[in-house]
């Protein structure tokens, strides 16, 4: 049986005073400036951001499920040849340029400096905020311009994808010509599109610097997008593996 | 140098937005953005609606000419059967629940003071906004809007030869449909973030009300779905305009090759359904948390069994992932895989029927007050409850056979979704308004609004079951070619008369809600008299939500008539109650 | 207001379960072997589901009637957070329910589906395109000849709109109607094609329907009992035409199918 302590008191001082005099405002919005509760620490943001980072690539995870389901269904459907009633699989393997293999390695280099340029940032907004975030990077890595290097590095892949587009093309193998060339086209171009919204954020994060934003917002930008970056490189790891081993 | 930063941070981020682009546009505010996403289904709903009734005027009167519109084609019917079905799944029922209400309550029920990525709550909305306009211009294209219906089956959406609005028009339907999608992720993610790491001090996850919980599940759903129908909407505009073939096999239109071969009209719709049915289940949950609040507040009780529903709620989010393929019992899958969605599909009635149990336990031996929010509780767990017993019918394959493509599914999707999920929807606005506008929504037009609604719904669909019982089959534009479906006009008859009298009395609602916002009785802060946070707050809520106070929580949500106590409700933040029995 | 809930809850759900009961609006009568065993079925779901739909109506009004708020100064609400074992006790009643009543279900299922057609059944190709219906026969050969998309000609009769290809010698004597004339009390295995989208071969006296893919061909079968002619129509949108593409099956006794065949196939001489 529940008991209710005597000491309680019911009557908490009313919360806020809003508009409750005149005209309430259709939207419960304004206030006229009062000041609110204060922007919660650099963790806390950061810890927000990573958080939502997490969600955030959960429907991208998806969406690459769902292309591989698609893909691993195509390859083993057996499809009715009317002309002699029989079930013909169809599917004609795809050999993948080498330049692919290049480009991979663009990207894995790219991601090392990613790397570098989050730990960076981390370490000068540690230095900010004067509290221990993580381990200390390495001395000497202050000056080094790792996000530059990094876009750079995501530049060269992403037009590395276009060139090995154009060399599938010229071996004849175009979006529609066999189903898996549709693949091929589709996985690597889904692919790039999403990293190259990695390639804003970090050029985002490079306008920051210009417009003297403060090194804790940058660093929570570069400490995301540097987690996006390696999601991204390693989903092409596997996106490779799928369209060479799976094939 | 560090506390100038923070506080100049502090400064700017903030202080409330001045201007009335800032403050009503492109607000960052949660309860604008609610209010907006409120709106955009508002105007989605009345298309909707109008588009129904379109479609039931055609169904009596197949050869009238209408002021206007003229005559209603074959064609033009299934079109306005397509996206009615489109506008309310998309921009209605996953719109108003969540990015409405659930954008203006969840931070202040869970004592937070926004979302937390107020500008991507912003580009949310706006997002799905031009998911909204670039649908609706489907209409005034060449070819007008497609003829799909909402499920877009290929190869008949993949093919613009295969009828006449499948040209540009199912182009414009799939990039809203996954403009949609960007908007709902963006939702989504700020839903499960704030949830997760943003509750105010003692509010954990088994204090929250049931709403959160269901917004919390509901916002995870759509993560996990929304891409997978993204991916589906990408391969579809591929086959139509890149001549790829993932969904369209070799054949035929009118005798013309298509150019396509080898590709699966099934693997779509496992695509589509791996998303559609968790999507139901979206426009449900919401609804089904708001009534468990309504029935505990309104019975002066604790919900029965909070745990329960909790994981009521956990199992059919995590169960609707499972069961898919029994809208594919038909289609020409494996006769074994049909087996195995059958028995899944009957396990989610199970959390389902719990919770309708549940809800009668709330009211048993409460201390009902029938106020209008109430009203539509209690017909939402009707409307279910009805809506539900289908279910069972439909999961059989054996009898699927039978009712798969009848006005028996229709009738079954349209209580749930059409009508009580729509219940969830005026019983928000009805127990929200007042914290929201600092109005009370006038009684006696709230009232006759439901007893209309609720008798109107029943006379609209009951009969759907009967029709579908005798073989009337959906999708018709006109049942008389065929020589059953002939003989069961005058159900058809009977139901647009319905429908006449119950869209009708919507317009109650709609002035009902406009006049109160400038003529409503003032509305103290907790004119219910209930317990959870947005309550213990300013009516309207201020621009940080709480007046610059953290609220710290001691108590569950659902305190009532809790015995000895001073009186019949005790509010989250009030001090914490001794014992537990 | 409570008792005005509970007399609308409770005229609803009666007049609603009336008609139901009544069977106002019905199944027409099963003409095929499998009819039976599904109107069993469906008979048991009306009582069970039927049940639970009732009982959980009338407790609704009752209760909303019944706990009304009397007044200040009546008893308050019984505090109560819930009951485990109730929620375990009905937990499981309604995992038996709902389990139970599917897997009584299930071996109508596996006869109609799991199992291949009896050789020795009577084929009849049916192909859907917008918006008729055409029927195959293959003939003494027992073949059906091939089909190629390019050679489809809908002007051209029957075999022009499958795009029957004459150079394959077991198209010769394949019979092409629009009405699909089957004997009594044997079983039909039914070869479903399409040649554009997707249409769904629906006959509700025979309890049969099937969604007609293309790109695939999908067996199915049915027995049909009773003689006479009973109407089949499209059951999935497939276009503008999907109101009527309809037909007729035709249940004639075996001699009399035997003679009309043999007719049919010596008109194409």
């Amino acid at each position: 049986m529940a008991s209710f302590t005597t000491t309680a008191t019911l009557d908490e001082p009313q919360v806020s005073r809003g508009n409750q005099g005149g005209g309430p405002p259709v939207f419960g919005g304004g206030d006229g400036g009062r000041p609110g509760r204060e922007l919660p620490d650099y963790p806390t943001r950061l810890r927000r951001a990573r958080l939502g980072l997490v969600v955030a690539l959960t429907p991208v995870l998806m969406l690459f499920v769902s292309f591989t389901s698609a893909y691993v269904v195509r390859q083993g459907l057996p499809t009715l040849d009317p002309r002699t009633n029989q079930l013909v699989h169809d599917w004609i393997p795809v050999k993948l340029p080498a330049l692919l293999w290049v480009n991979t390695l663009v990207l894995v280099l790219s991601s090392v400096g990613m790397e570098l340029a989050r730990r960076q940032t981390k370490f000068a907004a540690a230095a900010v905020t004067a509290k221990q975030l993580g381990p200390v990077p390495v001395s000497g890595a202050g000056k080094m311009p790792w996000l530059t290097m990094t876009i750079a590095l995501g530049l060269l892949f992403l037009s590395g994808q276009w060139m090995a587009w154009r060399q599938l093309a010229a071996s004849g193998f175009y979006v529609a010509t066999t189903p898996s060339s549709s693949f091929v086209y589709l996985l690597t171009g889904a692919h790039a599109v999403h990293l190259m919204g990695g390639v804003v954020a970090l050029l985002v994060a490079g306008l920051f610097v210009w417009l003297r934003r403060p090194v804790t917002t940058r660093s929570i930008v570069v400490d995301v997008a540097g987690w996006y970056w390696h999601f991204m490189a390693a989903l092409w790891l596997y996106i490779l593996c799928l369209l060479e081993f799976a094939r | 140098m560090a506390t100038h930063e923070f506080a100049a941070h502090a400064a700017h981020a903030h202080a409330a937005p001045q201007g009335f682009i800032r403050k009503y546009i492109f607000s960052l505010d949660h309860k604008v953005i609610g209010l907006q996403y409120f709106f955009l289904a508002l105007v989605a709903v009345f298309t909707g609606i109008f588009l129904s009734l379109l479609m039931r005027i055609h169904l009596v009167w197949p050869t009238a000419s209408l002021p206007f519109f003229g005559e209603i084609k074959p064609e033009t019917y299934l079109s306005l059967l397509t996206m009615h079905g489109t506008i309310m799944v998309f921009f209605v029922l996953t719109t108003a629940p969540q990015g409405g209400f659930g954008n203006y309550f969840l931070p202040i029920q869970i004592g937070a003071p926004d979302m937390a990525f107020p500008v991507l709550n912003m580009l949310s909305f706006w997002t799905t906004f031009l998911g909204f306009l670039v649908l609706v211009a489907a209409f005034f294209v060449t070819g007008g809007a497609p003829l799909h219906g909402w499920t877009g089956y290929a190869p008949l959406s993949a093919l613009p030869s295969a009828g006449p609005g499948e040209g540009l028009g199912a182009d414009l339907w799939i990039i809203s449909i996954a403009i949609f999608c960007i908007g709902a992720l963006m939702g989504a993610l700020n839903f499960i973030t704030t949830t997760l790491d943003m509750r105010a001090k003692g509010m954990t996850l088994m204090r929250m009300p049931l709403t959160c919980w269901a917004w919390f599940v509901t916002a995870i759903l759509g993560l996990l779905a929304f891409g997978v129908l993204l991916s589906a909407g990408i391969l579809l505009l591929m086959d139509r305009n890149l001549g790829t073939s993932f969904f369209v096999p070799l054949g035929t239109v009118n005798g013309v090759l298509t150019g396509h071969k080898g590709g699966s009209p099934l693997l779509w719709q496992h695509l589509f359904w791996f998303f559609g049915h968790p999507e139901v289940y979206i426009a449900i949950l919401p609804a089904m948390g708001l009534c468990s609040q309504l029935l505990s507040v309104f019975s002066r009780k604790p919900i029965f069994g909070y745990k329960a529903m909790v994981y009521a709620i956990l199992a059919i989010g995590f169960l609707g992932f499972m069961v898919w393929g029994h809208h594919m019992f038909m289609s020409g899958m494996s006769p074994y895989t049909a087996f195995a969605f059958s028995i899944m599909t009957m396990g989610i009635g199970v959390p389902s029927a719990i919770k309708t149990f549940n809800w009668l336990g709330t009211l048993w031996r409460g201390k009902i007050r029938f106020s209008s929010p109430m009203l539509f509780a209690i017909g939402f767990v009707s409307l279910f409850v009805v809506g539900g017993i289908s279910g069972p019918f439909l999961a059989q394959p054996v009898l699927d056979i039978y009712l798969h493509e009848t006005y028996f599914v229709i009738a079954h999707f349209h209580l749930i979704m059409g009508v009580a999920s729509i219940f969830g929807i005026f019983a928000a606005t009805y127990y929200w308004f007042p914290k929201m506008f600092g109005r009370m929504m006038n009684e006696t037009l709230a009232k006759t609004h439901f007893w209309i609604t609720f008798v109107g719904a029943y006379a609209i669909f009951m009969p759907m079951h009967y029709y579908g019982m005798a073989g009337g089959l959906r999708r018709y534009s006109q049942g008389t070619e065929v020589a059953w479906i002939h003989k069961l006009a005058p159900i058809q008859q009977f139901i647009t008369f319905a429908a006449f009298v119950t869209i009708a009395g919507q317009l109650i609602f709609v002035f009902n809600l406009f006049w109160s916002m400038k003529k409503g009785e003032k509305a103290s802060d907790n004119p219910w008299e209930a317990t959870t946070l947005e309550w213990i707050t300013a009516t309207p809520p201020p621009h940080d939500n709480f007046g610059g106070i953290t609220p710290v929580v001691h108590n569950g949500p659902y305190e009532y008539s809790v015995p000895g106590a001073p009186r019949d409700f005790v509010m989250q933040t009030d001090a914490p109650l001794a014992a537990r029995h | 207001m409570g008792l005005v809930l509970l007399v609308v809850i409770w005229l609803i759900t009666l007049i609603g379960s009336y008609f139901i009961i009544a069977k106002t609006w019905w199944l027409p009568v099963g003409a095929s072997a499998a009819a039976a065993g599904i109107d069993h079925h469906f008979t048991t779901t009306f009582i069970l589901m039927g049940a639970v739909f009732i009982a959980a109506q009338l407790a609704l009004g009752w209760f909303a009637w019944k706990y009304r708020d009397r007044g200040a100064g009546t008893a308050p609400a019984q505090y109560s957070h819930g009951n485990n074992t109730l929620e375990i006790l009905w937990t499981i009643l309604t995992v038996i329910l709902f389990i139970g009543l599917n897997l009584a279900s299930e071996s109508i299922w596996a006869t109609e589906r799991f199992e291949a057609a009896k050789p020795g059944s009577v084929q009849v190709e049916v192909t859907g395109m917008q918006f008729a219906w055409y029927f195959r026969y293959p003939g003494p050969d027992g073949k059906f000849g091939a089909t190629k998309p390019e050679l489809e000609d809908a002007s051209l009769g029957g075999a022009g709109a499958l795009g029957l290809d004459p150079t394959d010698p077991a198209s010769k004597d394949d019979v092409i109607t629009g009405t699909m004339v089957v004997p009594v009390n044997r079983q039909i295995e039914v070869i479903l094609r399409s040649h554009d989208v997707i249409h769904s071969f629906f006959v509700p006296a025979m309890r049969f329907k099937q969604d007609a893919v293309p790109g695939l061909a999908i067996h199915m079968h049915f027995t049909p009992i009773e003689t006479g002619e009973f109407e089949l129509a499209c059951a999935e949108l497939c276009g503008l035409g999907h109101y009527k593409m309809h037909g007729i099956v035709k249940v004639v006794s075996d001699e009399e199918f035997s003679q009309w065949l043999a007719a049919r196939e010596a008109e194409k001489q």
